[in-house]
């Protein structure tokens, strides 16, 4: 609201953001950490902490909403994104998060996604993907890997898995982050570039599910592999990694693909200048989907994309301007009589 | 009462003077391929008939594909127009006069006519290749099967072509015009000025000369054709009806809703946001929003009929107008969404336009069969408050209503409208500023004692808080919720009691809408129900009845769920009870249900709406009369 925007902002702690609603997901689970992360993070923004609605749809993320001291709403499945869109459309001044999964954002509500991220509309959405179907006790879903067993598949899934950053990206989304549930500091880095982005800001949150898929990321993220498995990504350095900073990634002209190659190999000029600015999908898309189908590379963390681009509530809210100034505030009267009409004596 | 039909004598004089004679009321019936451009020619007759004082009413009807194959029946576009010296509340049961552009045009509508009806038709298009492609073996022209009708075949195109030949237009482009001919040409027959049409043209093609020039010189030579040649002995005229006093427009059904909506933010202050996704026949009501960006309207055309409502939804929640509009299939995709509404207690406008179902069934066409789909659509116990409009000019004050109730009690309203009255028109005396309704708005911003299901003990309405309030923070969501609280509650007794007080809640909206009006003597055994688009017809029916001596009384139904408080009470005073519907008896089964009332069922499924000759029939069968 307008005259709240004058409002000093107090000093919140972590504790402000916090509904007291005692939280409910499995002992163990990575959405814990998720939460303690944004509560952290909130009091960090710039946002009065009326101004911020949590939108969520249904999975065990979408309790997310209840667990945060602030405005709420647990939606249907799949319908966040689009009921986020109504939200601010009509109150640009809200900082609007949409809280949701693999299967809520990727599978019912995969439609809604990628329109929500070629609009641009100027909201963040939160997507933990811990690629199991966790509510409903342990189906596969849309990024659950090939071959996993489920319930739902007990003789291991068949369908091909969405990358759910290469999706975005291809749908064109303007800010495409990775982190992961196990990485407070890099989580609340990646946050806070997502705040700081003008236009829909997507962060896939790697989210590890204790019950029905316990390990799923530990082939990048299990500690003692992680630093070779992979690639924090940070805007104008190399794209180095590896345990001793001894690798690096390159474009292979030939292939069009790229490849991880050691330091000690190749001249440190061959090796990729991260530039999450420049609107460079084909390198994006490549960035996104390293590490998936044992390409062997680096599974990228960070911002892969951060373009500054039209964003669909200004461009509405300019439009509306553009009217008013060449037709002036509407009157109803006016309208009813626009038109053809007849007096009757 | 003087009609066209009853005209063959003058029809049939030979006279070198053309008389113009007087008489109460015709029906035209403009039919053509879907391009050649007879709802336009039917819009602007009905514009010089409403300018002109008549009383109109108009039907337009066409097929699903744009441009479905030329020459053929499915092809076939029509424009009926019903205007008269007196008040008409229906297009007209059967066309005094068809404008049949092709032999595809004649066959597709020569069922509908009446003997001695007038038949201007294109000579042009009678070719064997069009008669191939209408399924004609003979040339309906030659062989005699439309001995029965006063047939008057006119070369449009060519005559059309020969008036342009001195402008640059090429052939396409004359041929393009030959409906301003039909349309001069029928002006001249009924006696109406060129005048606002020429101004129509004038606005419509401003900046391109030579169309307007083109487009004027053929009105005008229809208008002269009709004048000269030897086509009709005399001309009619029908004169201007006694209306109220004040300024009128005519309107259609989805303009009149566009505006109420429009009226809505000015009464409330309030912004509206439109979610909506383009479906047939309610996309008119997004396309008029779309224009009235200075109004405080905000339209957005969604990925699909669930991100519309949800959007719209969301809408709700910051508080401001959440409106989606629809048709059936679109209807049955957001009702989930609906019901989400109705869990977080949100004010929500649904706007339905019904057409003819089931699945994509009949796009174009009306029927009144979505009826139980508003009232019980959805999983669980889920009342909420269903409206209909009876006329394109009730759209408008019914669009207001729907967002009364809904930002009064708090809950999705669905408002019900149909094809037939959304692309109808009737002329519309513009409500001055204290004839609209007025409501306010509240929004809860005290902080104390805040809960947000606290509900108000009249309405049981809970606050409508606007997210950005400071120490409102809270969560809704479509779990059940404790009553008061809303925090999330599993509890057996709480879900029985939140279940009856959401349908308690819906109920109270007996309390705060107009009693049922009986219409009639009100003395009558026989009662006859309808709802929606239907009341003209209806009307019409009991007024032809009572012109006969049969007496019936009529209550048309504008609120559907709740049912009017009185209506139990007025049902018991009937012997008989007529339910007249567009279904297959959805209101008669919702009346039998709630009431233990026998009651006689009306019903037609064909995609038009009823005939005033076809309910006086069904009564009068009913009755054994």
């Amino acid at each position: 609201m307008s005259e709240t925007a004058t409002i000093e902002k107090p000093v919140y702690t972590k504790k402000d953001f916090s509904s007291g609603v005692e939280v409910r997901w499995c002992p163990g689970c990575g959405d814990y950490s998720i939460l303690a992360a944004v509560q952290k993070a909130l009091p960090e923004f710039e946002h009065l902490r009326e101004n911020y609605a949590f939108i969520s749809g249904i999975g065990c993320s979408s309790r997310f909403p209840y667990y945060m001291n602030t405005y709420g709403f647990h939606t249907i499945h799949g319908r966040a994104p689009a009921i986020a869109t109504g939200l601010k459309i009509m109150r640009p001044e809200l900082s609007v998060w949409v809280i949701t999964g693999d299967g809520d954002g990727l599978s019912i509500g995969g439609n809604h996604f990628i329109h929500v991220l070629r609009r641009n509309v100027d909201i963040n959405i939160l997507l933990f993907n811990n690629e199991i179907y966790g509510l409903t006790k342990g189906q596969y879903s849309p990024t659950s890997n090939l071959g996993l067993k489920t319930k739902s598949t007990p003789y291991g899934a068949i369908d091909t898995p969405l990358i759910p950053a290469r999706l975005a990206a291809g749908a064109g989304a303007t800010f495409i982050a990775r982190s992961a549930d196990m990485l407070a500091k890099h989580l609340n880095e990646t946050l806070h570039k997502a705040n700081e982005h003008k236009g829909t800001s997507f962060v896939e949150v790697l989210q590890n599910c204790y019950i029905f898929n316990d390990g799923a990321f530990d082939p990048y993220l299990e500690k003692s592999v992680r630093d070779d498995r992979v690639i924090y990504l940070e805007a104008g350095k190399p794209m180095i990694f590896g345990k001793d900073k001894d690798k690096g990634i390159r474009l292979n002209h030939k292939t069009l693909t790229l490849e991880a190659v050691s330091l000690s190999e190749v001249a440190e000029n061959e090796i990729l200048i991260h530039d999450p600015y420049h609107n460079n999908t084909a390198l994006h898309f490549m960035l996104a989907s390293m590490g998936y189908g044992g390409d062997g590379l680096p599974l990228a963390l960070g911002v892969i994309r951060s373009l500054q681009a039209p964003i669909y509530n200004d461009r509405l809210a300019e439009q509306e301007t553009e009217v008013i100034a060449k037709k002036g505030k509407g009157r109803l009267t006016d309208l009813l009589k626009s038109g053809e009409t007849w007096e009757v004596k | 009462m003087k009609k066209l039909t009853d005209m063959s004598a003058e029809l049939d004089a030979g006279s070198s003077e053309k008389k113009l004679i007087e008489i109460d009321e015709v029906t035209i019936r403009f039919a053509g391929d879907s391009g050649d451009g007879m709802q336009l020619t039917g819009t602007r007759f009905t514009t010089a008939s409403a300018l002109l004082g008549n009383d109109i009413a108009t039907l337009p009807d066409y097929p699903a594909e744009i441009r479905a194959p030329a020459g053929t029946v499915p092809g076939v576009s029509g424009f009926q127009v019903h205007f008269s010296s007196h008040e008409i509340h229906t297009p007209g049961d059967t066309p005094d006069v068809l404008v049949a552009m092709n032999p595809a045009a004649l066959k597709a509508n020569l069922a509908d006519l009446p003997q001695q009806a007038i038949i201007i038709t294109n000579s042009d298009e009678y070719t064997a290749e069009n008669f191939a492609k209408a399924g004609y073996t003979t040339n309906p022209l030659e062989d005699g099967s439309l001995r029965n009708y006063r047939v008057i075949p006119i070369p449009i195109g060519r005559m059309t072509a020969e008036a342009l030949a001195e402008t640059d237009l090429n052939d396409k482009e004359k041929d393009r015009s030959k409906n301003m001919f039909v349309l001069g040409l029928v002006c001249w027959l009924f006696d109406r000025p060129l005048e606002p049409t020429i101004r129509w043209i004038e606005e419509k093609f401003s900046g391109k000369e030579r169309i307007i020039a083109a487009n004027i010189q053929a009105l005008k030579a229809g208008y002269h054709y009709g004048e000269t040649a030897e086509l009709f002995p005399v001309h009619f005229k029908v004169r201007k009806m006694q209306l109220p006093p004040g300024t009128y427009r005519n309107i259609t059904g989805n303009e009149a809703l566009a505006l109420g909506m429009v009226a809505v933010t000015e009464i409330t202050g309030l912004k509206l946001f439109l979610g909506s996704y383009p479906i047939t026949p309610a996309s008119d009501i997004l396309h008029e929003l779309a224009k009235y960006k200075n109004y405080n309207v905000r339209t957005f055309q969604a990925e699909d009929e669930i991100a519309a409502v949800a959007a719209a939804i969301g809408a709700a929640y910051s508080g401001n107008l959440g409106l989606t509009t629809t048709s059936g299939p679109g209807f049955s995709l957001k009702l989930e969404a609906i019901n989400l509404a109705v869990m977080t207690e949100l004010p929500l406008v649904i706007a339905n336009i019904q057409r003819g179902g089931p699945s994509t069934g009949l796009p174009t066409k009306t029927e009144q069969a979505d009826l139980l789909q508003a009232v019980f659509g959805r999983n669980g116990e889920s009342p909420l408050v269903v409206l209909a409009a009876k006329s394109p000019a009730d759209c408008f004050y019914k669009a207001i209503e729907a967002f009364r109730i809904a930002t009064k009690f708090m809950t999705p309203v669905v408002l019900l409208s149909d094809g037939f009255i959304a692309n109808s028109s009737e002329p519309w005396r513009l409500p001055s500023e204290e004839e609209i309704p007025h409501f306010t708005v509240n929004f809860r911003t005290e902080a104390e004692g805040f809960k947000p299901y606290l509900r108000d003990e009249e309405t049981l309405a809970r606050p409508w808080v606007k997210p950005g309030t400071p120490g409102l923070e809270h969560r809704i969501g479509g779990l059940e919720k404790q009553h008061i609280t809303g925090m999330v509650s599993y509890d057996p007794e709480n879900h029985e009691t939140m279940v009856k007080l959401r349908a308690e809640k819906i109920r109270r909206v007996a309390n705060d809408i107009p009693e049922i009006k009986v219409e009639g003597s009100g003395k009558a055994d026989t009662l006859i129900i309808g709802w929606g688009g239907t009341y003209g017809t209806i009307t019409d029916a009991r007024n032809t009845l009572a012109d006969e001596g049969i007496a019936i009384d009529q209550i048309h139904l504008e609120y559907l769920s709740p049912f009017p408080k009185n209506l139990k009470q007025v049902l018991e005073n009937y012997k008989n009870i007529f339910v007249a519907e567009l279904n297959l008896g959805q209101l008669a089964f919702l009346i039998q249900g709630k009431f233990a009332i026998k009651v006689k069922q009306i019903n037609k499924v064909k995609g038009q709406p009823f005939k005033v000759g076809e309910l006086v029939d069904a009564i009068r069968k009913g009755l054994s009369l």
